[in-house]
């Protein structure tokens, strides 16, 4: 004779339902009984997720075991229906409760195992895709383009190949003056010639637009001189800014500010005069050299001092030949080396190393 | 400028120390670079007497002397025959290390104790009489250091003085300077000549055709001199100034030079033809051989100093070895002159010629300074070679300088451009001690005259940085300036490189600058057609060398060259980049046309050297990535690639062109082995190379607008194809797409494969479809239904069969 609890699930609900409209005294409560002992035995056993759920399923899922069960209720004997259906209902939250338990518990145990079967060697080299990096003449430059451009400045750039006009002559150095052998000059015409400084860039903008005028030209100028100090092309950044009212004292105000930003705040500067035929009066700009901090060492030919920045006041000719009065405007332009910049600050001691372009150089910045 | 301190002091009363000083110069403007002291050579050699001379015993030829220096008396052995009792002779003692090399010792010279050594000029290096001990003046006080009393101690500055300060280029200028800065007073020299000879205008001639460029000549005759070395003190002050001791006579011409910044010539005046001077220009590609033999041509615009016949010097450059003062000169013309400035430039420019003449001339004497440059010549000559002065002088000055005109500086204006609050008393007081003179022209107007020494003061400001000089900078105050508020936002014409250079290092590529001009060679390496507009090079016209002549039309030969380099220094992964200019000539009226490029190069490992990554060799897409990536990073939004490049440099089946426009911009691809093989390098190499000037601005144009998210799902289909080998997967993709359905949103390829199931000569690509409607959902059936369609359309388009 074939008993509910011994059947197989799938069979459960037909089996059961043929029994109990054969025997009208079937008894419901010891099939209770005995499913409760059959399923504690069982949630033992249970240890994965997916074993939760597929115990889950066989007692409470549609044909189920307790839902078959639940279903023949209504054939129960109307006078035992009640208690038979507490009884089916206290099992099935049991039932329930023990599943969710059993569910945590799966879980807890199967994250546990996941941790301990990770174990990796953590000391070996991360996946690393190597990174390049900036030329130190570019960081340099643009550290001090944001300085200046935070100090209202704007960058204009200008060509490198130039006319006379715009490189010499605008800037108050006529033909046969001697201060064109400050400038080792690269020619390649006799009207036109590679910049020697990027001042013609002023020049340009003066040309073009009205004071006020608050410019930064960086790029690239050219020199023919070669040597551990010098390089035929190297990289200025030039500033000019030009209002009514502006003075000599707000020219030293201005590039101390920068100074200090590109240096740090301690670092003493000096102005000393200079010439330049474009500005008057003119001034050198040397800081308190970096290395020995002014004590006197072989980067400051034991002078304490470094020069950096050359500046001064626009001269009233440079003015007049851009069409400005220099009646109404006053103004102040400066030119700073951005090679001597990087070789202070990153303690470079030949200039040739930034155009060598060695991996063993490159891949220190 | 090399200076002697020693010899500022004979014009200034110098009361602070040398250091001092250099600090006071540099703060006027005056960069003193060197500061050097002389005479610690001499040390431990004093002035000594001969009290004693004993014949050496054991040797015929020594003598045993007893010198008194001081309070102390030493034995010493001496070779020499020309001593006597009673000379005041160099002693150089214990400890001594004389320039030569000698070094002094207590020892014995065949048994006899020899304290220390007499020595000859040519032992102490102060010159070549090796005829015996140099005998010193009769006066000198005995036991003190030999460098103090005859002037070897000395600190000699190296001035830097800016070419606007030819005042400054002398002893006499820079002590006058120096006694404005320190406001101390000067003494100027007074020169006396005593005249004894012919009256000179019966003797000569001094004519000056070219007045415009020689307004002023001016000429002294000294007969009966003696040409012989100079002495001591003369010698060691020319040297100790960077200047060789010739004869007395030419000795005394550099030290006026040096002393007055007048440059003076010596003439032979026995070699002079006809014994008169001509002044005049050069008659074009006349030949000349100048003092320092070398043979010149000279051309037309060319000042020459003649005589009756032919040309005797480059007027204010070199004299000519035609007319040299040497041994056998009896009389000379004593020449000084005032030469136009931009004619001896320009003459010592087209000769490669600078002296130290030339260098003064051209930036401006002082025209006051000629005559008594001149008469202290003929008196140094005088006293130093015996000579006799003839009487009177010539002063041709046909054209006389333009006087100074007055300046009028305004006292308001003065304090505006400082930015200090100075009174007109004070800029006139500062104006004063520059030899300046000062009248106060109302309230706030000085009326100024420079005199005639500063030729770099023509207007108001000129004053002005006088005025801030002497001030001192480091007492000007530091403000701010009251500017207009204006903004400087950076647009994207100046952030696209920064963004390119992000894009490439992240991709692991280093950035490089390289020169602008290269070596043609390099490009003629690239194979270029005769008609390539790269071939349309700039040439410098003076360069450093040939291997830097011409500027750079592409930046691919410089990356080569830094692989090749870089390949040397045993890298083997190198990835490079850079964005510069090139250049391209146009007509000769037009400055080049420059454009910014950007390039990129690749050679080695994909990833780098890992552990755990694949060591897989770069190749062509890789850098086609890096593009695709730069394209992105830069958000340009329409570009395509075509295989339609042919660059001659490139390997031909791994080359793309980049289209933007219908323009192409850039390459990218495999260097061709040809190239590589000039460039000495035996690696595989990629490379790209593209306008940043059209990146740039494309990229500055970019607005970026929100898309809201679609409201409907997608439906993603893979569908794998077999195709022809011969099909590009680009023109599948491009089949896809000309397929026109609005619903297909996205075609990517996911996979290319070859080989196993599939036939030999086809290959199997694999793409992923995604479908979505902006304004429904769309169902299964109704996708089915289009890639049914699809296929079909590619089975007759490119001949596609679907793969199960």
């Amino acid at each position: 004779m074939i008993k509910p609890g011994d059947l197989h699930h799938a069979d459960y609900k037909s089996a059961v339902t043929d029994w109990a409209h054969n025997s009208k005294d079937w008894p419901m409560k010891e099939e209770i009984e005995k499913l409760k002992v059959k399923s504690e035995l069982e949630l033992t056993n249970l240890s994965t997720e997916a074993d939760v759920y597929q115990f889950k399923s066989r007692y409470l899922g549609r044909n189920g075991s307790l839902t078959s069960l639940i279903k023949l209720l209504r054939d129960v004997d109307p006078q035992e229906r009640a208690s038979v259906g507490a009884a089916l209902n206290t099992f099935k939250k049991e039932l329930e409760e023990h599943i969710e338990t059993a569910l945590l518990h799966a879980r807890f145990t199967a994250k546990n195992q996941r941790i301990s079967e990770s174990r990796v060697d953590v000391t070996l080299p991360g996946r690393k895709l190597p990174l390049g990096s900036r030329h130190p003449i570019t960081t340099i430059a643009a550290t001090v383009i944001e300085i200046f451009t935070s100090l209202g400045f704007e960058v204009v750039e200008g060509p490198e190949v130039e006319l006379d006009f715009f490189n010499f002559e605008a800037l108050n150095i006529p033909k046969d003056h001697p201060a064109r052998d400050m400038h080792d000059t690269f020619y390649i015409s006799e009207n036109t010639l590679l910049r020697t400084h990027t001042s013609p860039v002023q020049i340009r903008t003066m040309k073009l637009t009205n004071p006020p005028v608050r410019i930064l030209c960086p790029g690239k100028v050219y020199r023919c001189d070669s040597d551990i100090s010098h390089t035929p092309m190297f990289h200025q950044v030039e500033g000019l800014m030009v209002d009514e009212d502006i003075s000599f004292g707000d020219l030293k105000g201005i590039l101390t500010i920068a100074v200090h930003k590109i240096f740090d705040e301690d670092t003493r500067l000096r102005f000393r005069p200079s010439y330049f035929p474009f500005t008057e009066p003119s001034a050198e700009v040397d800081i308190q050299c970096v290395m020995c901090r002014g004590k006197g060492c072989r980067v400051c030919s034991n002078t304490g001092w470094l020069e950096i920045l050359g500046s001064g006041m626009v001269h009233p000719q440079v003015f007049r030949n851009v069409g400005y009065d220099p009646e109404k405007v006053t103004g102040f332009a400066f030119g700073l080396g951005i090679e001597r910049i990087a070789m202070l600050k990153f303690g470079i001691n030949d200039i040739r190393l930034f155009f060598e372009n060695d991996f063993r150089f490159l891949s220190q910045f | 400028m090399l200076i002697s301190v020693n010899w500022l002091k004979e014009y200034v009363a110098l009361d602070i120390s040398a250091e001092k000083l250099a600090e006071k110069l540099i703060m006027a403007g005056f960069e003193v670079e060197q500061i050097t002291r002389i005479g610690s050579e001499w040390d431990n050699v004093v002035i000594g007497e001969i009290t004693d001379i004993k014949r050496h015993p054991q040797a015929e030829k020594l003598s045993l002397t007893t010198v008194q220096a001081g309070e102390k008396t030493y034995s010493v052995v001496c070779g020499a025959s020309n001593i006597k009792t009673g000379q005041k002779v160099p002693l150089a003692l214990y400890g001594a290390s004389l320039p030569t090399g000698i070094k002094i010792k207590t020892s014995k010279i065949r048994g006899e104790v020899s304290q220390g050594m007499l020595c000859s000029e040519k032992e102490l290096g102060l010159g070549d009489d090796t005829s015996g001990i140099m005998i010193l003046s009769p006066d000198l006080a005995t036991g003190v250091p030999l460098a103090d009393r005859i002037s070897l101690a000395d600190t000699m500055f190296d001035i830097n003085i800016t070419p606007n300060r030819p005042d400054c280029l002398s002893v006499i200028g820079l002590a006058r300077e120096i006694a404005a800065i320190l406001d101390l007073p000067f003494t100027a020299p007074e020169v006396t000549v005593g005249e004894e000879g012919d009256f000179i205008e019966n003797i000569t001639s001094v004519e000056i055709c070219d007045p415009d460029l020689c307004p002023r000549y001016t000429a002294r005759i000294i007969a009966n001199i003696t040409i012989a070395p100079s002495p001591l003190w003369m010698r060691r002050r020319l040297e100790t100034s960077g200047i060789r001791s010739i004869n007395n006579a030419v000795d005394v011409t550099n030290y006026v030079l040096l002393e007055w910044g007048q440059p003076l010539h010596a003439f032979d005046f026995d070699l002079l033809k006809g014994h008169r001077i001509i002044v005049k220009r050069s008659i074009d590609n006349e030949h000349f051989v100048t003092l320092d033999g070398t043979e010149r041509v000279m051309s037309g615009d060319a000042l020459m100093i003649c005589d009756a016949e032919r040309p005797v010097a480059i007027a204010g450059i070199m004299g000519g070895q035609n007319s040299e003062v040497i041994e056998s000169t009896r009389r000379i013309l004593l020449e000084s002159a005032y030469f136009l400035p931009a004619s001896i430039r320009q003459t010592s420019k087209a000769n490669g010629l600078k002296t130290e003449a030339s260098q003064r001339f051209e930036k401006g004497i002082d025209i006051n300074s000629v005559i008594p440059a001149l008469n202290r010549a003929a008196s140094l000559m005088g006293r130093l070679c015996g000579g006799t002065i003839g009487a009177g002088l010539i002063d041709r000055y046909p054209k006389p300088l333009p006087t100074a005109h007055p300046i009028h500086c305004s006292v308001d204006r003065t304090r505006k451009i400082i930015g200090a609050l100075l009174t007109g008393n004070q800029i006139k007081e500062c104006l004063q001690r520059l030899h300046m003179h000062v009248e106060v022209d109302g309230a706030d107007t000085l009326r100024v005259i420079p005199p005639s020494f500063r030729v770099d003061i023509y207007e108001p400001v000129d004053l002005i940085e006088e005025v801030a000089r002497l001030t001192g900078y480091e007492h000007i105050p530091a403000t701010y300036p009251r500017a207009r508020v204006s903004t400087s936002v950076r647009d994207r014409i100046h952030t696209a490189p920064d963004l390119a250079r992000d894009s490439m290092i992240s991709r692991g590529f280093y950035e490089v600058i390289n020169y602008s001009f290269i070596n043609p060679e390099h490009l003629f390496s690239l194979n270029l057609p005769a008609q390539d507009p790269r071939l349309n090079t700039v040439r410098i016209l003076n360069p450093l060398s040939e291997m830097q002549s011409i500027l750079r039309t592409t930046l691919f030969p410089s990356l080569l060259l830094n692989l090749r380099d870089n390949l040397y220094h045993k890298n083997t992964t190198i990835k490079l980049f850079e964005i510069s200019t090139v250049f391209f000539a146009q007509s000769r009226e037009q400055l080049p046309r420059e454009r910014k490029r950007i390039a990129g190069l690749l050679c080695g490992l994909r990833f780098g050297e890992n552990w755990d990554l694949p060591r897989n060799e770069a190749d062509f897409f890789d850098i086609k990535g890096c593009v695709e990536t730069l394209m992105d990073r830069l958000q340009i939004p329409a570009y395509r690639f075509a295989h339609d490049a042919v660059e001659p440099f490139l390997n031909p089946q791994q080359c793309l062109s980049l289209i933007i426009d219908n323009q192409p911009i850039g390459v990218l691809g495999e260097v061709h082995p040809d190239v590589l093989e000039k460039f000495d390098i035996d690696r595989v190499a990629y490379v790209f190379d593209i306008d940043f000037d059209v990146l740039s601005s494309i990229s500055s144009e970019q607005k970026v607008l929100f898309k809201p998210f679609p409201r409907h799902p997608a439906i993603y289909r893979d569908l794998a194809l077999i195709v022809d080998e011969t099909v590009a997967a680009g023109t599948v993709h491009h089949a896809i797409l000309s397929f026109k359905n609005k619903l297909i949103e996205e075609v990517a390829v996911f996979d290319c494969f070859r080989g196993s199931s599939i036939e030999t000569g086809k290959k199997s690509l694999a793409y992923r479809i995604k479908f979505q409607s902006q304004t429904r959902n769309l169902t299964d059936d109704e996708v089915n239904n289009i890639q049914d369609k699809l296929v079909s359309h590619l089975v007759k388009e490119v001949g596609a069969e679907l793969r199960h």
